[in-house]
């Protein structure tokens, strides 16, 4: 399926030239491969998010459905794909003029130096364009097997769960690790059937140990029997070794928690990523390989991506926009102490200690930062009313959005809490065997904003299929803790009596 | 070159259309009719089919945006436009485009959307016409079809060729021989006439809601008739016991009390097909909307021998449109099927049961390709 086609020529005497620039300014990145393709190539590559080779899911086909019209009738246009694996590998659009490839070009290279150098890409399989290729093998073969309506039922509900995710885990996986450290070709991804999976018999077959200790803890205890020693985030992980599903099922459930494991820390790093790519895209471009016949097509492009939206921030423009300030502070010493103190307005804005440490340290947070802590250390009143910054929320009174604030701090506010958990509600297994039934108990930390609560009885619809007795969830709702179930039947609010 | 995403896509297609996985039937939201918009730009839907997942209330959410206004200022849309038409929170999920389209690419994408076969033209091919294209280039013709690049790079080929060009100094100074002229080729076309004639029942029976129903079903036909005949003629009738022809604007708006003769819209339509279109020459599409209220069952009798004698005979095909009411009582749908059944080739029956069933409906009656 030779779909896309090494780059050559002008292209690859212009990627040289890039590569350069890039690593003149000390990126550090695996080496990035270019592949040139059509538009319908590109289109199938986003949908698939960059993997050419995936389990079949109409999932993908819905992506891919709404990439071709949105091209089809000019309305969007991927310029850009890179995907994180090793060597890391970009694709370019055959159509695009030269200077737009060469924008792309210096962007990839500073999403491949983010992905190798960032903390929370430290633990990611670089190998996954194998894997996933093999978890698509696996479940096709599993389709023909059981039938594809029954797998793909089956993914459906697991896609269900697919956001409640443990951001620990990154760091915790002992099993991720090993194969890590160095790349060896003999370890376990000879073995076609995924770790999970291994974890699953090994559950099945010597696991009980872990359990027992809580059976035995104390018995007198009502709380101990019924509370899990360690509330765990990670619910797919939690069901592979708990439910009681079939070995195909185990096997399909913990293929795709790995791939969803694989694109959080993307998730957790959007605004990070995008804006350290842009801002290298910017320098580079701006600073040594644009030509001057160029300077339009470029201000075109680059203002095209940056472009502001009232509903949304654009991750692209608040990341360049909060490298550059950053870089700005550190090289001009407006930071510490010092600074901070000093309320003789003039002075601060004159401010300039001439430290040039502002390269050393966007280099520095863009290994340690996810987006979170990012915005919680470096967002700065002055920044928000440069970028004019505003909260919305939804007046019921004229039934629309209204811009509420403008005040730094609810600004922060409001950014910290739509990225907390990757802006994903925040839910934990507490009990396996909640009043003592056999039944979950899940529990929801309230950060001040209620869950959706047709979606949440949906889920716990699949997760109920999955482990087979009722779901319960504690969260908040308008301020008062409430408990909801799903028994199977009906989901409705658990009566405390 | 077939990828397996095509596959994923062609499964999507068929979920979303409802012929597998119906389990999912729940979760899809096919997204709004493709919609024209007062500044020429249209919705474009994007079906989309929404896992369920643990997430938070949108309402209660709110968010961060960037650009100017004061606290209080709307967020979405420009300012001052209409208050309360605010989309809270549906921004997610709906994915929609906003588009620039003409009219040919918007029956286009409404064709593509349901799959709709090109309508073969019944009867001879009645009228004959020549169009002048101009397709081609001629050696001569009137300056004001001059082609000047074509002249150009004659002119530079010539001076080329004898040596007479000069790059430092680039004159070109064409003679009579490096002219070219847009030509024209003539083409004979056939033409086929349509006629579109809309009955509706405006009965006291039929509220706004319904009526909203029939105005956007029959811009839709209107839409996709254009796009197959060059020439089409529309004609509205309205009835409750007695009929009377209308203008367009009259037929969405009247809303009268009395009661319901259907068998009065039949012979006007009859009537009026006598005597001005020929069915040898006319591709007739009769449409009627009811709610399916008719006055007396032998009111229904005499409709069923005016369908038989002239109206089915003369149309292409006959188009019975059920919108649900909360008065009507949808007999008349009831009388048709039981005389002509589902599947009948000239009598297309389709209840709309609300705004969602328009797609589906507009398939039912132009599916068919007649």
């Amino acid at each position: 399926m030779n779909r896309t086609s090494p780059i050559s020529g002008e292209l690859l005497r212009l990627k040289e030239e890039i590569h350069g620039y890039a690593i003149d300014y000390g990126l550090d990145f695996y080496e990035v491969i270019f592949e040139m393709c059509d538009y319908d190539t590109i289109n199938i590559l986003a949908s698939l998010g960059g993997f050419p080779n995936r389990y079949p899911h109409w999932k993908f086909g819905m992506q891919y459905d709404q990439m071709y019209k949105g091209y089809a009738y000019g309305m969007q246009k991927i310029y850009e794909m890179v995907v994180n694996t090793r060597p890391c590998y970009a694709y370019l659009l055959k159509s695009n003029n030269f200077v737009d490839q060469k924008i792309v070009m210096a962007h990839v290279y500073g999403h491949a130096d983010f992905f190798k150098n960032n903390a929370w890409f430290a633990s990611t399989n670089r190998n996954m364009m194998d894997l996933m290729a093999n978890h698509g093998t696996k479940i096709r073969r599993y389709m023909e097997s059981y039938g594809v309506d029954k797998v793909e039922s089956f993914i459906d509900k697991v896609l269900s769960l697919e956001n409640l995710l443990d951001v620990d885990a990154l760091f915790l996986d002992p099993r991720k690790k090993e194969d890590d450290e160095d790349d060896d070709e003999h370890n376990d991804d000879s073995d076609v059937r995924s770790k999970a999976l291994q974890s699953f018999m090994r559950s099945k077959i010597g696991g009980k140990k872990k359990k027992k200790v809580v059976d035995e803890d104390d018995l007198s205890s009502k709380k101990a029997m019924i509370d899990l020693a360690d509330p765990t985030k990670d619910i797919m992980m939690f069901l592979v070794e708990n439910a009681p599903l079939e070995e195909w099922q185990a096997d399909v459930l913990g293929a795709l928690r790995e791939e969803a494991y694989y694109y959080l820390p993307q998730r957790m790093t959007k605004i990070m990523n995008e804006g350290w790519a842009s801002y290298w895209h910017s320098t580079i471009m701006t600073k040594h390989a644009l030509k001057a016949t160029e300077i339009i097509d470029f201000a075109d492009h680059h203002s095209g991506v940056m472009a502001m939206s009232r509903k949304r921030l654009n991750p692209y423009k608040l990341g360049i926009e909060l490298f550059r300030d950053i870089e700005y502070r550190w090289n001009t010493g407006k930071f510490g102490q010092d600074y901070q103190a000093c309320d003789d307005m003039v002075e601060k804005e004159k401010w300039n200690k001439d430290l040039g440490l502002g390269k050393s340290k966007i280099f520095e947070i863009r290994k340690t930062h996810n987006d979170i802590t990012f915005i919680d250390e470096f967002l700065t009143p002055e920044f928000c009313e440069r970028q004019q910054i505003f909260t919305y929320k939804y007046n019921p009174s004229t039934r629309r959005n209204e811009i509420d604030s403008k005040e730094f701090e609810d600004i922060k506010a409001k950014l910290l809490s739509q990225l907390t958990n990757f802006g994903t509600p925040s839910i934990k297994v507490k009990s396996k065997n909640f009043g003592n039934r056999g039944e979950i108990l899940l529990h929801h930390t309230h950060y001040g904003v209620d869950l959706d609560l047709a979606y949440a009885a949906e889920t716990m619809k699949n997760i109920y299929a999955l482990w087979g007795r009722p779901v319960n969830i504690i969260t908040k709702m308008e301020d008062k803790e409430v408990t909801f179930i799903f028994n199977g039947k009906e989901f409705g609010q658990l009566n405390p009596a | 070159m077939g990828h397996p995403i095509k596959r994923d896509h062609s499964r999507f297609r068929k979920i979303v259309k409802g012929k597998i996985r119906s389990n999912l039937r729940k979760f899809i939201s096919k997204g709004e009719m493709p919609a024209p918009k007062s500044d020429g730009t249209v919705k474009i839907p994007m079906p989309s089919i929404e896992i369920p997942r643990f997430k938070f209330g949108e309402q209660s959410q709110g968010g961060t945006g960037q650009g100017e206004g004061q606290p209080g200022d709307p967020v979405d849309g420009q300012q001052g436009e209409e208050p309360g038409q605010g989309e809270a929170g549906q921004g997610e999920g709906k994915k929609e485009l906003e588009v620039e389209l003409t009219i040919e690419e918007l029956a286009g994408i409404l064709g593509e959307e349901l799959e709709l076969p090109n309508i073969e033209p019944k009867g001879k091919k009645s009228i004959q016409s020549t169009t002048d294209r101009y397709t081609s280039i001629g050696v001569v013709g009137p300056d004001s079809l001059k082609h000047f690049k074509r002249s150009y790079k004659n002119a530079l080929k010539r001076q080329i060729s004898v040596g007479s060009y000069n790059p430092e100094n680039p004159i070109i100074i064409p003679v009579k021989n490096d002219f070219r002229y847009r030509s024209a080729k003539s083409t004979v076309q056939y033409e086929n006439a349509a006629v579109v004639i809309y009955m509706m029942d405006v009965s006291g029976s039929m509220g706004d809601e319904q009526k909203e129903i029939v105005r956007t079903e029959s811009y839709w036909i209107n839409l996709w008739l254009r796009t197959q005949y060059k020439d089409i003629e529309i004609r509205y009738i309205i009835h409750d016991a007695t009929a009377k022809e209308v203008d367009e604007d009259t037929f969405f708006r009247t809303r009268e009390s009395g009661g319901t003769l259907i068998s009065s819209a039949y012979k006007l339509c009859r009537d009026i097909i006598v005597a001005d279109y020929n069915p040898v020459e006319w591709n007739i599409y009769p449409f009627q909307f009811s709610d399916g209220d008719n006055w007396s069952t032998d009111d229904t009798k005499e409709c069923l021998d005016i369908l038989d004698s002239h109206l089915i005979p003369s149309s292409n095909i006959f188009c019975y449109g059920q919108v649900d009411s909360r008065y009507g009582s949808g007999q008349f749908y009831n009388d048709l099927i039981k005389k002509y059944g589902k599947d009948s080739e000239d009598l297309i029956l389709s209840k709309i049961e609300n705004k969602e069933a328009i797609l589906d409906s507009i398939k039912d009656f132009l599916g068919k390709g007649k």
